[in-house]
């Protein structure tokens, strides 16, 4: 259900410009660890080298290693597919399939991977949007368009369909950036219960966000502009916010800069 | 379980009627004025044109048809000098829809396939000169198809037909007599490379403009890239190729010299697409207007105006098609 990821030396490139430089750290199992750092420094690209969504920008690619838990994401004969569909992610902008029904949209990931029994479908369905604490608001309506739903209605809804396969991981990238408070505040108690049953990495621009539901805080920063960004470090979220042990981390944590 | 949530935000009141009006009138300026007049007066003026077309070619055709002996219809023959006259359009109406659905059959899913290979498959390098090519084709003038059609086309099918006639010609649709393959068929496939190019781009445009965002939620889920085009690609595409294909339709129903060209018409209708004969509106009105007296002309008004109408009948259908499944289409994503 949930796996560790250990990851190592790992260096990502748009075409010819380096995006990180040799970033390693070990994700834990079962815990929230959030990304943040200033724009541009090169947390969500990272994030999305954690499943193999880097190399489908065209001219991305990644050296390195990923390890979950022992294999590694990009050995040779790994098939990113293959990878993506064990590690979900949850996206900015929520963005359910516009041409689906709410429960298409949360069967889409068990039709594509084609493993499941017609009556299990429902079953699968209904868990998933009760995972994703949207189940009362849309058990009336599953068979009308997800689109139709307000914006904190759909990022759960992209929510319940990344855990509707059971991934190994979940990423999210800043999933509440274009949500209101009270949205935001669904999505943070919703993450505070998958950590039970998932690793979970998100990134996030709002450190209060970091503070309230990640066990291990990562911080990323970039020495200038068009500079590849780098980990500066990464530990339980508590230290990083009380007594960090970089002088920048602390600078950007007290609204120093960034 | 979580905050209850109030996501479903009534929306917002709307402004009275009398307060609309006192914004639209609000356009004082004299650039807004002059601005309004001119879009104001463009809209009219295609409207103007569109009525005097349609009372034009009503008129003629009411001239010719209160005159016409057989049934407008359901008669195979087209004699307007005979007296009395004796026309009807059935042969006609028949070619165009049957040579039409052809050129549609064979064109459409090619060129939905040479648009997604060009926005979702081939290199960037690759995908801009096959675009080029592909709009030159565009721009090759209708006579010039017809001409290739019939000194290069024409030459090139008997081994096709042969084919179709030993493998398909139990049908009765495929069943060749051995005729020179100037029939339906042989229409439909000039048809079909002369609509190609704008059912391509239209529906290039379309893929181009499928949402990343989709597609990066199917990626995410563990798509290949062919259910990728399958999921976020092709359904947000879908009224989009419909209206390509409308046009592509638009301009099969009423080409007309290249027909003209390739065709040898009869007024008859085959059961085996491969038999020549036939004939199209256009096509008839082209080999005919010349040589027609005033009446013969009419006659030939009052088949274009029948042409006129089932346009408009298959441009009303697919927009229905598009708008029944309009909460889907992906405009609202």
């Amino acid at each position: 259900m949930a796996k560790r990821i250990d990851v190592s030396g790992l260096t990502a490139y748009y075409s010819a410009h380096k995006a990180i430089d040799d970033i390693s750290m070990t994700v834990e199992p079962r815990s929230v660890t959030a990304f943040i750092g200033p724009s541009g420094c090169g947390k969500s690209t990272f994030l999305r080298t954690l499943n193999r969504m880097h190399e489908v920008t065209p001219g991305g690619r990644v050296e390195g290693k990923v390890l979950l838990d022992d294999e590694d994401l990009y050995g040779s004969g790994v098939d990113p597919v293959a990878v993506r569909s064990t590690i979900g992610m949850v996206f900015q902008r929520p963005n359910p399939f516009p041409t689906m029904s709410i429960f298409d949209n949360v069967a889409a990931g068990l039709r594509l991977n084609g493993s499941y029994k017609k009556a299990e479908l429902a079953d699968v369905v209904e868990k998933s949007l009760k995972g994703a604490n949207l189940w009362n608001e849309v058990k009336d309506r599953l068979n009308k368009p997800g689109s139709g739903l307000s914006g904190g209605q759909q990022q759960r809804l992209c929510i319940a369909r990344a855990i509707a396969v059971e991934p190994q991981v979940l990423l999210m990238d800043e999933p509440c950036s274009a949500l209101d408070p009270i949205s935001t505040l669904a999505i943070e108690d919703l993450i505070g219960e998958l950590k039970e049953r998932f690793t979970i990495v998100i990134v996030t621009h709002n450190m209060q966000q970091a503070a309230r539901v990640s066990d291990r805080t990562a911080f990323f920063n970039l020495s200038a502009v068009g500079q590849p960004g780098k980990l500066i470090e990464i530990d339980e979220t508590e230290r990083i916010f009380s007594n960090p042990s970089v002088q920048a981390t602390e600078d950007y944590i007290s609204g120093r800069f960034g | 379980m979580g905050i209850p949530t109030q996501d479903t935000v009534p929306p917002p009141a709307k402004p009275s009627a009398t307060e609309q009006k006192r914004a639209a009138r609000g356009a004082t300026r004299p650039g807004d004025r002059i601005f309004l007049g001119l879009t104001r007066g463009s809209g009219i003026l295609l409207l103007v044109i569109m009525a005097a077309i349609a009372v034009f070619l009503t008129y003629r055709a009411t001239l010719a048809i209160s005159k016409d002996e057989g049934n407008f219809l359901t008669t195979f023959d087209w004699n307007t000098s005979a007296d009395p006259p004796v026309f009807g359009i059935a042969v006609l109406a028949f070619g165009t829809v049957v040579s039409s659905v052809i050129a549609m059959v064979i064109a459409v899913p090619i060129a939905v396939a040479i648009a997604l290979f060009l926005t979702h498959y081939a290199p960037r390098r690759l995908s801009g000169p096959i675009a080029y090519v592909i709009d030159l084709l565009a721009a090759v003038p209708s006579i010039v198809y017809g001409l290739w059609g019939a000194l290069v086309l024409v030459p090139h099918l008997n081994g096709l037909y042969s084919w179709l006639d030993a493998y398909l010609g139990w049908t009765g649709i495929f069943e060749w007599q051995g005729g020179a393959p100037r029939s339906m068929l042989t229409v439909g496939i000039l048809l079909a490379i002369m609509i190609l190019p704008i059912v391509t781009n239209v529906s290039r445009e379309v893929f181009r403009q499928a949402p990343k965002m989709i597609e990066e939620a199917a990626l995410a889920l563990g798509a290949t890239r062919w259910e990728v085009i399958r999921m976020a690609v092709l359904p947000f595409g879908r009224s989009g190729v419909i209206s390509a294909s409308m046009l592509g339709l638009g301009r099969a129903l009423g080409e007309t010299m290249a027909v003209a060209t390739v065709l040898s018409p009869d007024f008859l209708i085959h059961t085996s697409l491969l038999d020549p004969g036939g004939g199209t509106f256009a096509q008839n009105i082209a080999s005919k207007f010349s040589e027609a007296t005033d009446f013969g002309r009419d006659a030939l008004i009052a088949s274009g105006l029948v042409l006129f109408v089932i346009t408009l009948l298959v441009n009303g259908a697919a927009r229905a098609i598009i708008a029944r499944r309009k909460e889907y289409s992906g405009a609202n994503a």
